[in-house]
């Protein structure tokens, strides 16, 4: 009985919008759920996010003291601070020398991995992948003897002849970005390989065959058929990777600390060396550094997003 | 079409080599771990020790303090798995089944900050907490690493959630439970497969982690975690190679074997979260 008259009673008040209070009371357990997040979230990643614009009008030595506003005083002085542009061209050569080497080797290993007459596929997978899965400060620390003027790497070069003289490479302003930036390729080219992989697997087994039939040998398959397909892969990978190359302090803050004489600082260390590495912190400067090194970073997200955009709709229209 | 070809036999050979090469620097640490000082300079590029020389753990496991470091890195890593594990599948769960005012506002929040570096909240993060009195706390550390971000780690959870069949919840609806039950007694279990690639990232990240964990015991040397410890080391014994190789071989190996002990799903959790 009851039933029946529901439904017949149902539909009317159903049919009008129910209210944003009634709503909100009726999903509290909703709001509930997401506390934690909004809690920690909010507090862990949105206040600092707005606190370091703060921050970053302040004269503050140290943790202990109130800061003194004094406007856009950083930013003026951070434009004109030579170690600043140091730090931002490193960041720079170091994401132009290793993002490229690192997407661009990661897709051959992964078409070569991804050939169905390679063997041991997965036993060579699991060796590139192995440093991956290490901690960047320790590998740091670690290569800085493999790096060694007595270190097995510069020995090898000079026995077969590539070196005249042992070199630490680390301690050389000529080489101590670039072997950074080699360590970070070595580290984390495994993971790439497996986002290739990933990518290599969405592409139909029937493309690979028709372009056999059609006579396209392996090259052409791949310029004409793979590689348009994995355009809109290679725009997220390298957007990943890129983040991941302004994330780069553990690995090279162990392995050079910035040094010598500045020729490996990035823009990270020289936030973390002006806030927390000096004798009197200067965190309001360090922030402002923070907030023009954010800024970028988005820059190149937002940039990056509207690469992927792009790329789906060109690959979109040929289809 | 598996036969020797020459052409496929050189890419192998090929791609062996490389692969040799690519875990050549832990193949020499292990071996200068287990060598004498004058030995790792003396020996050339050979890597089998004459007599492998086990004191050299037993100083770096003692000596720097590992045995305390090795506690931190554990403790904070659980903490921080777990903190992230709950409010991710939470906040995933209804961000994925259900309707909700202010829904689109905290997406477009999450997906502005997804790439936000983590140079660029730390002044902030320390500030608040000192402010909340855990500084050189373990929760301090959790907190800092696992409250924020993660945003990967909501979104692996809604994508999962949403792709469970509605008639689960209907029934059980049907059956009178509530939404606390519905999501403890069905939606959380059916989770394993979700919940353990979150695991796994979150791990790696936790264990791995460096300059929160650096800047927020510059003060406390007792609650330094791995990382933080060996790089503290290097300072004070830059000459001791083979005490170093061995301390580095301590805070790698057990993140290693991790991974060849579940390699398989390693990777497929990776290769999961980019193509979500």
């Amino acid at each position: 009985m009851t039933t029946s008259v529901d439904r017949v009673a149902g539909p009317a008040p159903a049919r009008r919008p129910p209210g944003v209070l009634r709503r909100l009371r009726k999903d509290w357990w909703i709001y509930l759920f997401l506390l934690p997040t909004v809690l920690g979230y909010g507090a862990y990643t949105v206040y600092p996010l707005v606190a370091s614009w703060w921050f970053a009008l302040l004269d503050w030595p140290g943790f202990a003291d109130q800061g003194t506003f004094v406007g856009i005083e950083n930013f003026e002085r951070l434009v004109a601070d030579d170690l600043f542009w140091n730090s931002f061209r490193n960041s720079l050569v170091f994401l132009v020398c290793a993002v490229p080497l690192r997407v661009g080797l990661a897709l051959v290993l992964a078409l070569l991995l991804n050939r169905r007459n390679t063997p041991f596929k997965g036993f060579l997978r699991t060796l590139y992948f192995l440093p991956v899965v290490t901690t960047g400060a320790i590998i740091g620390v670690a290569f800085t003897l493999l790096l060694d003027a007595g270190g097995p790497i510069s020995l090898a070069l000079v026995e077969s002849g590539l070196l005249d003289s042992p070199v630490n490479f680390v301690a050389d302003t000529g080489t101590s970005l670039f072997s950074g930036a080699a360590v970070w390729v070595w580290k984390w080219l495994g993971i790439t390989m497996i986002y290739w992989l990933a990518a290599l697997q969405t592409i139909p087994q029937e493309v690979h065959e028709a372009a056999m039939i059609d006579g396209a040998g392996p090259g052409r398959e791949f310029v004409h058929i793979t590689l348009p397909l994995l355009i809109p892969f290679l725009v997220i990978i390298t957007l990943i990777d890129t983040v991941g190359a302004l994330n780069v302090f553990d690995l090279l803050y162990t392995l050079t600390a910035g040094g010598p004489a500045f020729s490996s600082e990035v823009i990270e260390i020289f936030i973390f060396r002006t806030a927390f590495g000096a004798t009197v912190p200067q965190l309001g400067y360090a922030s402002a550094a923070a907030v023009l090194f954010g800024l970028i970073t988005m820059g190149i997200a937002v940039a990056q997003a509207l690469g992927v955009r792009w790329a789906r709709r060109a690959t979109g229209a040929m289809r | 079409m598996l036969v020797a070809r020459p052409g496929n036999l050189m890419i192998f050979v090929g791609l062996l080599l490389l692969a040799l090469m690519w875990i050549y620097p832990f193949v020499w640490l292990l071996s200068a771990s287990l060598k004498t000082q004058p030995e790792i300079f003396g020996s050339g590029l050979g890597l089998i020790p004459d007599e492998p020389i086990w004191e050299n753990y037993v100083r770096a496991w003692t000596v720097v303090g590992f045995d305390r470091y090795f506690l931190n890195t554990v403790l904070i890593t659980g903490g921080t798995v777990l903190l992230i594990v709950v409010r991710s599948a939470l906040a995933g769960y209804v961000l994925g089944r259900h309707r909700f005012i202010g829904k689109k506002l905290l997406i477009g929040i999450f997906v502005v900050t997804f790439f936000l570096p983590e140079g660029y909240t730390i002044i902030p993060v320390v500030q608040l907490t000192d402010q909340l009195g855990l500084l050189n706390t373990y929760v301090g550390v959790i907190l800092g690493l696992g409250a924020g971000g993660h945003v990967s780690a909501t979104l692996l959870y809604a994508g999962y959630f949403s792709g469970l069949p509605k008639e689960l919840e209907e029934c059980a609806r049907l059956d009178g439970a509530g939404p606390f039950r519905i999501f403890f007694r069905i939606m959380l279990p059916l989770s394993g497969p979700i919940t353990a690639t979150v695991v796994i990232l979150t791990f790696l990240f936790a264990w791995n982690t460096y300059l929160l964990p650096l800047v927020f015991t510059l003060s406390e040397p007792g609650m330094r975690t791995l990382a933080v410890g060996m790089t503290a080391f290097v300072g004070e014994y830059s000459t001791d190679w083979s005490g170093l190789a061995a301390a580095a071989m301590i805070a790698l190996v057990p993140v290693m074997a991790v991974f060849i002990a579940l390699q398989r799903k390693f990777v497929d959790s990776i290769a999961g979260a980019v193509k979500q």
